[in-house]
């Protein structure tokens, strides 16, 4: 039975974690992510896990005691942010090319500098390419959601890849919010026991994990990482259908809001697309014909299903919280006008870069996309991305 | 990916698909399979007839390049010994010489 509770990102996931159980959790505070250990310590104080609890000295050494402990055969946890995860960034492509399935709640706030401890996406969008898996969650319900689904598809045989999953800093992780919790014990059978076919600890097995690979073999190990990425999508889209069936809650890789008959689409990702929909809504009925597309899982990219869902539209508008500096526009935008290209679309394409360092997004951000958007379908462009929110000169 | 795959079935050769999950190595002492004495540029030379067999040298090589047999050492195991000279230096009996060795 699910029970009612009201409360924050973070404390949602260290009670997921709670209910996991995991072997192992190294982690170091940082803001905004800090509170998940700072919670599941007190898990461990009050003998409500069993985890082993590293203090550790830094992020680096958070992310090196993560493999470790995985390669050993436990089954391991961590939080950070920002600064962070950066901290962590060599340990990072050590843990895919390792083929670890190490799961992290990274909790999405700006890097540095100038520094700042608000939202946006420009770490995570920073390791999109170290070889994790990414999930960015709108609300706390699917922060929490989502951490329960990270496991079984982290640790299919299959994929064999350590997952992130994502939440926005502040306004996610602190925000209290109505959620729907579920019996410990449910969780537990749904996550299922960590069985490992090789691991350091196996007896009888001596083995060496992450050895040097010269040129002869580092490509092969490469491309071995990728096919693993290639995989994640069938196992991830088991995992949501037995979730779903398990639990009510439906997900996908991609959330189609009010796409049915729209001519214009805004593509967003993380706890925005929550705020766009009530602007959508407000401009629908207006008689806009607009919707909105929420991406959940970023790595790998559902690059097929997001130019399927924009196969009708005119125009769409594509919203980074994190810059590039290409001067092109920001990661989002490419990823999606790269799934545009390949399906030959006509559509007309306009990436935004908002709400860096947690600046908000506003409905006056919202007219002036679907104003862009009107014109641009109409006239064309050869801008490739615009700034929201941002003081003009 | 086949579920065990031996380090002695893995060359340079070998596609993606047959490789180990991030090369993993579910076997010990495969280091034994690389040739990696061809780092070597100094070479030591065993001089058969001044050793006493004391064996002093034979647990200071970093690489387990002195085979022995029967409780005496053999000569070296040229396919893994690197040059590095600290079984020269080892040696009371200069039973191992090493051209270029300061």
């Amino acid at each position: 039975m699910s029970k009612k509770d009201r409360l924050s990102g973070n404390e949602a996931v260290a009670i997921a974690m709670r209910q996991i159980n995991p072997d192992v959790m190294p982690a170091f505070p940082i803001t905004p992510s800090t509170e998940i250990p700072q919670y599941f310590c007190d898990f461990v104080a009050n003998g409500k896990v069993d985890t082993e609890f590293i203090p550790v000295e830094s992020e680096h050494s958070a992310m090196s005691a993560c493999i470790g402990a995985s390669a050993a055969g436990a089954r391991v946890v961590t939080a950070t942010s920002s600064c962070g995860m950066a901290y962590m960034w060599e340990e990072l492509h050590v843990a895919a090319s390792d083929r670890l399935p190490i799961v992290m709640n990274l909790v999405n706030r700006a890097l540095s500098g100038p520094i700042n401890i608000n939202a946006d996406h420009s770490d995570g969008m920073g390791a999109k390419d170290t070889g994790w898996i990414q999930f960015y969650a709108e609300n706390c319900q699917e922060a929490y959601d989502n951490f329960i689904m990270a496991y079984p598809i982290a640790e299919d045989k299959r994929v064999h890849l350590p997952m992130m999953c994502c939440q926005d800093g502040f306004i996610t992780s602190h925000a209290v919010e109505n959620i729907l919790l579920e019996d410990d014990e449910e969780v537990k059978k749904f996550v299922g026991e960590y069985e490992p076919e090789h691991y350091l600890l196996k007896d009888g097995e001596p083995m060496a994990v992450g050895p040097y690979s010269v040129t002869n073999y580092y490509f092969e190990a490469r491309r071995a990482q990728d096919e693993a990425m290639s995989h994640v999508p069938e196992v991830a889209k088991e995992v949501q259908e037995r979730f779903a069936k398990t639990f009510g809650r439906k997900y996908d890789f991609i959330e189609k809001y009010r796409m049915d008959d729209a001519k214009y689409a805004i593509v967003i990702m993380g706890s925005a697309a929550g705020t766009m929909k009530y602007y959508v809504d407000r401009l629908r009925d207006e008689g806009e014909k607009i919707g909105l597309i929420k991406i959940r899982m970023f790595r790998p990219f559902p690059a097929k299903d997001v130019a399927a869902a924009l196969k009708d539209v005119k125009a769409v508008a594509i919203m980074d919280r994190a810059q590039s500096f290409s001067n092109a526009g920001g990661p989002l935008g490419v990823e999606v006008t790269n799934a545009l290209f390949h399906a030959r679309s006509q559509a007309q394409a306009m990436d935004y870069v908002y709400g860096l360092g947690g600046r908000d997004l506003l409905e006056e951000h919202a007219r002036t996309i679907m104003d862009d958007l009107k014109d641009i379908a109409a006239n064309g462009h050869d801008d490739y991305y615009r700034y929201l929110g941002v003081r003009e000169a | 990916m086949a579920d065990f795959i031996s380090a002695k079935t893995i060359n340079e050769e070998s596609p993606w698909g047959e490789l180990t999950e991030g090369l993993s190595i579910y076997e010990p002492g495969t280091s034994a399979a690389v040739m990696t004495g061809e780092w070597r540029t100094l070479t030591p030379t065993f001089v058969e007839e001044k050793c006493k067999q004391c064996l002093l040298c034979v647990p200071v090589c970093p690489d387990s390049a002195i085979p022995v047999v029967n409780k005496k050492r053999l000569d070296f195991d040229y396919d893994h010994c690197k040059g590095c000279g600290i079984c020269v230096r080892s040696c009371p009996f200069d039973a191992i010489t090493m051209e270029g060795l300061d």
